[in-house]
């Protein structure tokens, strides 16, 4: 399989920093905040590779680094130190020596991102149609009757009925905003896909629709994803492999299954029996 | 058949205009034409913030714009502004310490006893305002009579020339940050336009002449719930500031006058150092260790505020919404006042008022425009429904 | 007391010109500039004044409109203005005869030449505003041609009225990359700045812009594939273009208002257009009964 995405080293640091920083916190030292400086170590050589139609799952709780890490590969923040290379078709583009205005151009074009809070991913000002249609204008499709198409297209694809496309997405349920904000990253087929939390709040019903959404569009158009939560279940149903991550650090990654059946560190151990 | 947009023109705008300075002289006989000193005098807090927002220190012509603008403030300074793009740009001053003023007035509302002791000059801060009727048919022998009577009591002792600053107690004691290098080239705002993001002296120069009561709208809402400065007034200064150019041939600073100023300082609350902000910026949850802090202590944050005249409540407002603006620079707004863009391109007088007449001016072209669109959009309303 | 030529001091001048150069040399990018206060107020064309009073020099012949027209009130002004402060210039309603036109609102009807400036006053130079409060940000949105939630915007528009709304100011996207607001010139005038042989600029006072469209560059509204962009429609009720009243023409923008007898009746905006057509159609009656 061709690999879509190689991280390497990927570290991030909120506060001014000492020399002390790194060997002074992580999982050992059960804290992220540095005792000599106050600084936070948000991610530390974070390394992993992605490949073509994989969904690779991030887990850990709030203060691990994970959302950090995608924000990072997102362009939403820049990393302190490591590499991360984006392999497209021919072209490969080591993502943190881009300019501001390529990074935005990928992000706009190649990746896509589903928030937690659709208030992030879409403008609550104009309508569900209009929202996806900007990705597309985005990408220079200028004929209205054909994003028009598109749109309905998207939407009956994720389940959202076509004719309130015209609607403000402020008058949706919680899960048909995500099912909008889904269909908005996908609209330009983007070869990856960042998922922060995206069930994070819904009802479980709802949580395993958008779950099952998600798995579908995946087989159909083998996107590569990177799956981010603090929920085995979403681990469990959605991806082949996972990280678990503490502290800034990777503490354990493997094949889902193995990390599951077999989890090695103590507290994928403590996290999978809780979680039964 | 004429043409309709004909009517008018150039003999309506004439005669407009002359009616208009009929009204100037509407008294006729009985009245009398203002002159300079009665305006800068009798009509000081006028005449100042004219000064202020005309953003030309020219007192005399300012007395002329309050004249012929029939008292309009806006109008006034804006009379000021147009004639200062007639004139070249003869010299730079250097920085200025304004430590120097003779001051006719100082205030703290931080400390009871300030080095040097306030001053409390001419204020009516505590006057009741009451309307004062027996001024309504004053005498000129009685209004002779007060300046006369005021400067036979004035006190023997002399006055110091200048006083210590305030803040430069708490800065000793490293209440507050440690003052920066003063910039030797500040932002010129009437050279260069204010390109977002702005530097702070920007900010400063644009709040010096704008316009006091936007000023006071845009402080006023941070101080009751839209913003959360917290301030108090260090000092507050009014007084004549010693202006000094390099001299032709030699290069040392010579005094070349004096301009009359209001200087205000505030210190807010105190703020954590610089580098726990970014830590409270992230949403990154502290781990459970303890944070030592090792180097920079919190200290006060400052507001500072200053224009020509005598304008209190200007340099007050300008103080808060500087703090805000800093604020804003360096955490991102969290309301209006605390937003470069809005506050500072919001705050002339002279532009928002020339943008706000212009609504008067024809708008036939665009109107038609518009309709054209109403119509079609009806059109095809009508079209779809049937 | 006496004013210099041109009401600005020299260096002023000199500031603007190397804006207007600027603005030349990177079609549709608006240039900042530090925009000294004219005696007459933001948004009267002080933008556009500033532009006029830095080109023009003794020899010149100027000419200038509001809503089309010489003689509207702030057109009046503006060139006696001018003409107190630039000693020696001549002035014209003509459109043909000037070498310098400022207007407000309107592109002269008549196509101007090579040799002809015309100046644009502008109220608010940023196409993007509507979307954007931010001026940082607008200014990124423009380095990258990202003008898709503008678009977003036509799109809602149709989707809302089948129609876009937009009536003046429309956006219009320069030599293929900076979308600039015309000023608030009607749709019908927006086709007239694409590959014109004169050179328009635009100056915004208050808002401390110069942009320009360069002669014989390209100026495209935005629009979709497949809903072109339109200009105002002047046909009657049975679909037959109106004409002006005046003049007859049937190719021009017009003026609609109430006359005395309660009617709506239709008028060249143009004036110089109108007198025009009107003079070479006495002419020709003339010639006809001589």
């Amino acid at each position: 399989m061709d690999k879509v995405l190689s991280v390497t080293g990927l570290g991030k640091c909120y506060g001014k920093g000492c020399p002390l920083c790194i060997t002074a916190t992580g999982p050992e030292h059960d804290t992220n905040l540095c005792p000599y400086c106050g600084t936070v170590v948000a991610a530390h050589d974070v390394s992993f590779d992605l490949h073509e139609g994989e969904i690779l799952g991030i887990i850990g709780e709030s203060g691990s680094g994970k959302s950090t890490a995608v924000k990072c590969l997102y362009f939403d923040d820049a990393p302190d130190s490591g590499e991360a290379v984006f392999h497209d078709g021919e072209q490969s583009h080591a993502l943190f020596d881009l300019n501001a205005a390529q990074q935005r151009r990928l992000r706009n074009h190649r990746f896509s991102m589903v928030y937690q809070n659709p208030n992030l991913g879409l403008n609550f000002g104009i309508s569900a149609g209009g929202n996806i249609a900007e990705r597309l204008l985005m990408s220079d499709m200028l004929d209205y009757a054909r994003i028009r198409k598109r749109v309905k297209e998207l939407l009956s694809r994720t389940e959202v009925l076509p004719s309130r496309m015209d609607e403000l997405p402020k008058n949706f349920s919680g899960g048909m905003q995500q099912r909008v904000q889904i269909a908005k990253a996908l609209s330009t087929n983007p070869p990856l896909l960042f998922l922060d939390e995206v069930t994070t709040g819904l009802d479980l019903s709802v949580q395993a629709a958008i779950l099952d959404l998600i798995l579908e569009i995946q087989q159909e158009l083998s996107t590569s994803m990177i799956v981010v939560t603090h929920d085995l279940g979403v681990i469990r149903s959605l991806t082949n492999r996972t990280l678990v991550m503490k502290y800034g650090r990777i503490i354990e990654a493997g094949l889902t299954d193995q990390v599951l059946e077999d989890p090695q560190h103590a507290y994928t151990q403590r996290l999978v029996a809780s979680a039964l | 058949m004429g043409y309709v947009a004909i009517k008018g023109g150039a003999e309506a705008i004439q005669g407009a205009e002359e009616l208009f300075e009929y009204l100037r002289c509407a008294r006729g006989e009985a009245g009398s034409p203002l002159d300079s000193a009665t305006i800068q005098n009798q009509l000081r807090q006028l005449h100042s913030r004219v000064l202020s927002e005309g953003g030309l220190y020219h007192p005399e012509l300012a007395s002329l714009a309050i004249k012929q603008s029939l008292g309009d403030t806006l109008e006034a300074g804006f009379a000021l502004r147009a004639y200062r793009s007639t004139q070249p740009r003869l010299s730079e001053t250097p920085l200025i310490d304004t430590s120097k003023m003779r001051l006719i007035r100082r205030i703290s509302s931080a400390f009871k006893e300030i080095p040097g002791g306030q001053m409390l000059g001419p204020s009516n801060d505590y006057a009741l305002r009451l309307l004062r009727l027996e001024l309504l048919d004053e005498s000129p022998e009685a209004f002779r009579q007060v300046a006369h009577q005021w400067l036979q009591d004035l006190p023997q002792d002399r006055l110091p020339d200048s006083f210590p600053k305030v803040l430069d107690a708490l800065r000793n004691e490293g209440l507050l940050p440690k003052q920066g290098e003063g910039k030797a080239q500040a932002f010129d705002i009437t050279r260069e336009p204010l390109v977002f993001p702005v530097e702070r002296s920007a900010a400063l120069a644009t709040m010096a002449r704008a316009e006091t009561g936007s000023l006071l709208a845009l402080a006023y809402s941070n101080m009751r719930g839209y913003g959360d400065i917290h301030p108090t007034v260090a000092e507050l200064r009014v007084g004549y500031l010693p202006i000094e150019l390099p001299h032709p041939v030699t290069g040392e600073p010579v005094e070349v006058g004096e301009v009359l100023m209001t200087e205000c300082e505030v210190v807010a609350m105190y703020d954590k150092p610089t580098d726990d902000k970014a830590v409270m910026g992230s949403d990154i949850k502290a781990g459970t260790g303890t944070t030592q802090h090792i180097g920079s202590q919190p200290t006060f944050t400052l507001g500072y505020g200053a224009c020509f005249g005598h304008n209190e409540v200007k340099a007050i407002s300008m103080a808060i919404l500087d703090r805000a603006l800093q604020k804003g620079m360096q955490e991102g707004p969290s309301n209006p006042s605390e937003d470069p863009e809005f506050v500072l391109l919001h705050i002339d007088g002279i532009d928002s008022m020339g943008f706000a007449s212009h609504y008067k001016m024809p708008h036939y072209v665009t109107f038609q425009s518009d309709m054209d669109r109403l119509r079609t959009t009806r059109r095809k309303h009508k079209e779809t429904a049937l | 007391m006496s004013y210099p030529f041109g009401f600005m001091d020299e260096y002023a001048k000199k500031e603007v010109r190397r804006g207007i150069l600027k603005a030349i040399a990177i079609p549709g990018y608006q240039v900042p500039y530090s925009s000294r206060e004219m005696p007459m107020g933001r948004g009267f064309g002080t933008g556009g004044l500033q532009l006029t009073l830095a080109a023009i020099g003794p020899n010149d012949t100027l000419k200038v409109i509001d809503q089309g027209s010489d003689d509207s009130v702030n057109a009046v002004n503006l060139r006696s203005f001018i003409e107190m402060t630039c000693p020696g210039i001549d002035t014209t309603a003509s459109t043909e005869e000037a070498d310098i036109i400022q207007s407000r609102h309107r592109i002269p009807e008549k196509p101007l030449s090579e040799d002809q400036l015309l100046v644009l006053q502008v109220p608010y130079p940023d196409a993007l505003v509507v979307v954007e409060a931010s001026e940082e940000k607008r200014k990124q949105m423009h380095s990258e041609a990202d003008y898709s939630r503008l678009l977003v915007k036509l799109y809602e528009d149709i989707v809302k009225f089948g129609e876009i709304t937009l009536s003046h100011r429309y956006p219009t996207r320069i030599n293929g990359h900076y979308v600039i607001d015309p000023s608030p010139i009607p749709r019908w005038d927006v086709p007239r700045l694409h590959r014109a042989a004169n050179l328009t600029l635009l100056g915004a006072g208050r808002e401390k812009k110069i942009y320009a469209v360069p002669p014989y560059t390209a100026a495209e509204p935005l629009e979709f594939d497949d809903i072109p962009f339109r200009v105002e429609d002047f046909r009657d009720e049975h679909g037959h273009r109106r004409r002006c009243q005046r003049c007859s023409t049937d190719d021009s923008f017009l003026d609609e208002f109430i006359n005395e007898e309660g009617d709506t009746v239709y008028q060249c905006s143009d004036s110089d257009y109108c007198n025009t057509r009107l003079l070479s159609a006495s002419a020709i009656k003339e010639r006809c009964l001589g």
